[in-house]
């Protein structure tokens, strides 16, 4: 286990951490709320329920035939002259590239924005052996000089606002202190530039991996992708085995729900399809193209109707850029690859319930990230679900996946027991409410964590049942009367 | 989500009313507000005697077994055709979209989705089925509304509560910052992250106060407990109420609340 994965144990004290630092709740705060506004923008005058419906459908489509799409695109890309690697695990597809590098004797690489090789430290495993990996997407070139990891799957460095990040690059590039944004840009873009011409290898990922064209999809902005992907004489691909589409007309739709969920933008700067290496003639493009293939844990998910929607996701980002919770505490507090709601649905399956098993309840079910998720994840369901396998709730449907149980505790099951001993039972729950009734200015004032913040709810002087008792007893009186 | 289309039943002589533990605990002036709201509509309000909780915190929390154990008894509480009506989005939303999961592939499964078909949120009842117009008797004041995320989402009545309050001549409605973000009450989320829960409720109420309001009034007594706990402790003036309250008393002359005024006309 490394250092990463152990601290995914420490939610409470990372959560603390996070709302005691009111640098970061302000500049979270700020960035979702612009980003879920800039979102609400780009959809407008568009059928959105339309688009996520097609959406939606495309996913799943493209899941209920994962096996084959896989061999398909393995094959189209082996006769455009891509070659196809598959791993396992995380620490297979890192071997699997250092491999790559170290025939071609390469010493350094750069990379363009892939959240599949934060989840396996690509990097910590390339510096091992010897291996400079240079991030270029600005934001994670800014977390890689602060040796930090993403806050944010699109937005790496959103935990920080430009002082911070001025202060930072002044600290390790000699750059000059700005608040000018695009002078800040400007200057990393130049020390970048230099390291793509020097560069052996460029790595990047993958968005969507289409199975009838062999075709690789990669969105980005800054250019970075696109030069990382054909300037240096190798290129290495690394996605997730989910994210294999049909055919190329799928992209389409998710191209559209994909940019405008997580940035609003209706479209990116640079789309990048790769299909094969540099053609015989051609003036530019690598001499050599990998696709590494990455289960860690996917394949699991995919043994299940249910948890199999999570493999639907197309990484935007929308879920954390509207959750209440990820906005309060910031993308680190997770400690895992993928932090806010689809961090929660999805690592529990990567690292297993043990290293996970305070996320799934560290929500409201407020349903906002299935709201707005443009392929229609039902997150809270799914969120449920993982909570119910953390504590072994269900008899009738058995827990499967890895580490269930872990919340499994003696004092909570015991408790629930007594609630429901007393609510299927309505005599029970009766005289139990009516006890309460009474003896409610004897209740405690201080109920742990509720009444640091808030009051203690007292219990009304007669409950409804009660009033509605006595109310029944005065109209049969009131009959009766009348009657007489 | 709110996917399924609702199709709203005529309006009926008769229903069902399903309580909820926090109305019949802590807010049952909530509780009998809705029932003379209905009354007042000419339907007949059908109490059954045997309900207790709808079995939501346990299912929250992952228990189902326990959850079932609890529902199971009360599926047959409700023998005739009548609509369910529940003065909660949560539990109404607990009934209507998660019965049928919890007891798919059981005996109780035909049972749990009949149920689950005719039971309704009471606000949104009483504004589409009831089309209960309503005469405010109250002094001006303004109130913001908190809508519930279930009521909101799962049940997809947010524009309800507002059209009710709308009808309120004197009712002036503010509308507080990011009123469709949740109030960080989320059941045993509010004690299993206490802190998260704090920090999100402590926002709520600032917004809800920034907006200007007297008052507020939300659908589901966990967001009351939780925004007027907080108020209450910070000492804010603001006062909450469920929304069946509010409503109920502004349609009274002389001020009585729904407690007193039960059964005693």
């Amino acid at each position: 286990m490394t250092s990463a994965q152990e601290a995914v144990q420490e939610f409470h004290p990372r959560v603390h951490a996070a709302l005691e630092n009111t640098q970061i709740r302000t500049n979270f705060r700020r960035a979702m709320d612009g980003l879920m506004g800039k979102r609400l923008a780009a959809f407008d005058g568009m059928d959105l329920e339309g688009l996520r419906d097609l959406g939606a459908a495309v996913r799943l489509r493209a899941l209920s035939r994962l096996p084959e799409l896989l061999e398909q695109l393995e094959s189209n890309l082996q006769k455009q002259g891509i070659q196809v690697h598959w791993a396992e695990t995380g620490d297979q597809a890192c071997e699997i590239i250092t491999k790559i590098c170290k025939a071609r004797d390469a010493k350094k690489i750069i990379k363009g924005k892939s959240m599949v090789s934060e989840e396996m430290e690509l990097n910590h495993h390339l510096e091992e052996a010897g291996i400079e990996a240079l991030e270029s997407d600005l934001g994670e070139y800014i977390v890689q000089l602060a040796k930090e990891t993403p806050s944010h799957i699109i937005m790496p460095a959103i935990h920080k606002n430009t002082d911070e990040i001025s202060e930072l690059m002044h600290e390790k590039t000699g750059t000059q202190r700005s608040k000018d944004v695009d002078y800040l840009t400007a200057s990393a873009r130049q020390q970048l530039r230099e390291k793509f011409m020097q560069a052996d290898v460029g790595v990047s990922g993958v968005n969507f991996a289409v199975a009838e064209t062999g075709t690789l999809c990669l969105v980005e902005n800054e250019g970075n992708g696109r030069l990382t992907t054909t300037a240096p004489a190798c290129h290495i691909a690394v996605t997730g085995i989910e994210k294999v589409v049909e055919k190329l007309e799928d992209v389409t739709p998710l191209l559209s729900l994909l940019t405008r969920s997580a940035t609003g933008q209706h479209i990116t700067t640079y789309f990048n399809m790769i299909s094969s290496p540099r053609k015989a003639g051609e003036k530019d493009g690598p001499e050599e193209v990998h696709l590494v293939l990455v289960d860690s844990g996917r394949s699991s998910i995919y043994q299940d109707e249910e948890l199999l929607d999570t493999l639907r996701c197309i990484r935007c980002g929308a879920c954390m850029n509207h959750c209440p919770v990820y906005t309060r505490v910031g993308g680190h507090a997770y400690g895992t690859t993928y932090p806010g709601p689809i961090g929660k649905i999805l690592m529990p399956h990567l690292l297993g319930l043990e290293k996970t098993q305070d996320l799934p309840s560290a929500s409201t079910l407020c349903g906002a990230c299935g709201e707005v998720c443009p392929v229609k994840i039902p997150i809270p369901k799914l969120l449920q679900r993982l909570r119910k396998e953390a504590v072994d709730g269900d008899s009738l449907r058995p827990s499967v996946v890895q580490g269930h149980g872990i919340k499994r505790r003696k004092l909570e099951v015991l408790a629930w027991k007594g609630w429901s001993l007393i609510h299927a039972r309505p005599g029970l729950y009766r005289l139990a409410t009516s006890v309460l009734s009474r003896v409610r200015s004897l209740l405690p004032s201080k109920l742990g964590g509720w009444t640091r913040y808030r009051s203690a709810p007292k219990p009304a002087a007669k409950t409804l049942q009660q009033q509605l008792r006595e109310r029944q007893k005065l109209a049969v009186a009131a009959n009766k009367g009348g009657q007489a | 989500m709110s996917d399924a289309i609702k199709v709203y039943p005529d309006k009926p002589k008769k229903v069902y009313f399903y309580a909820t533990c926090l109305v019949d605990i802590f807010y049952p002036d909530a509780g009998m507000a809705g029932i003379q709201l209905l009354e007042r509509e000419g339907i007949e309000v059908v109490f059954p005697k045997n309900q207790t909780c709808c079995g939501q915190p346990a299912y929250s929390s992952g228990f189902n077994d326990q959850a079932r154990e609890v529902i199971l008894p009360q599926l047959s509480l409700f023998p005739e055709d009548y609509p369910v009506v529940v003065p909660s989005g949560s539990c109404a939303g607990m009934m209507r979209k998660h019965y049928p999961e919890l007891f798919a592939g059981t005996p109780q499964q035909s049972q749990a989705q009949a149920l689950a078909k005719r039971t309704w949120e009471l606000t949104d009842f009483l504004l589409q089925v009831c089309k209960i117009q309503l005469q405010d008797q109250g002094e001006p004041i303004k109130v913001a509304m908190h809508t519930s995320c279930s009521a909101r989402r799962e049940m997809g009545i947010a524009e309800v509560g507002p059209k009710l309050l709308s009808q309120l001549g004197q009712v002036e409605l503010v509308e507080q910052a990011r009123s469709a973000e949740c109030c960080g009450f989320g059941g045993t989320f509010a004690v299993r992250h206490e802190e998260i829960s704090g920090a999100m409720v402590q926002d709520k109420a600032e917004a809800l106060q920034a907006a200007g309001a007297e008052h507020f009034v939300t659908t589901d007594c966990g967001c009351l407990m939780n925004i007027a706990g907080y108020a209450d402790k910070q000492k804010m003036p603001m006062k909450g109420q469920h929304i069946l309250s509010f409503l109920w008393e502004r349609l009274q002359t002389e001020g009585k609340t729904p407690e007193n005024a039960g059964g005693r006309s």
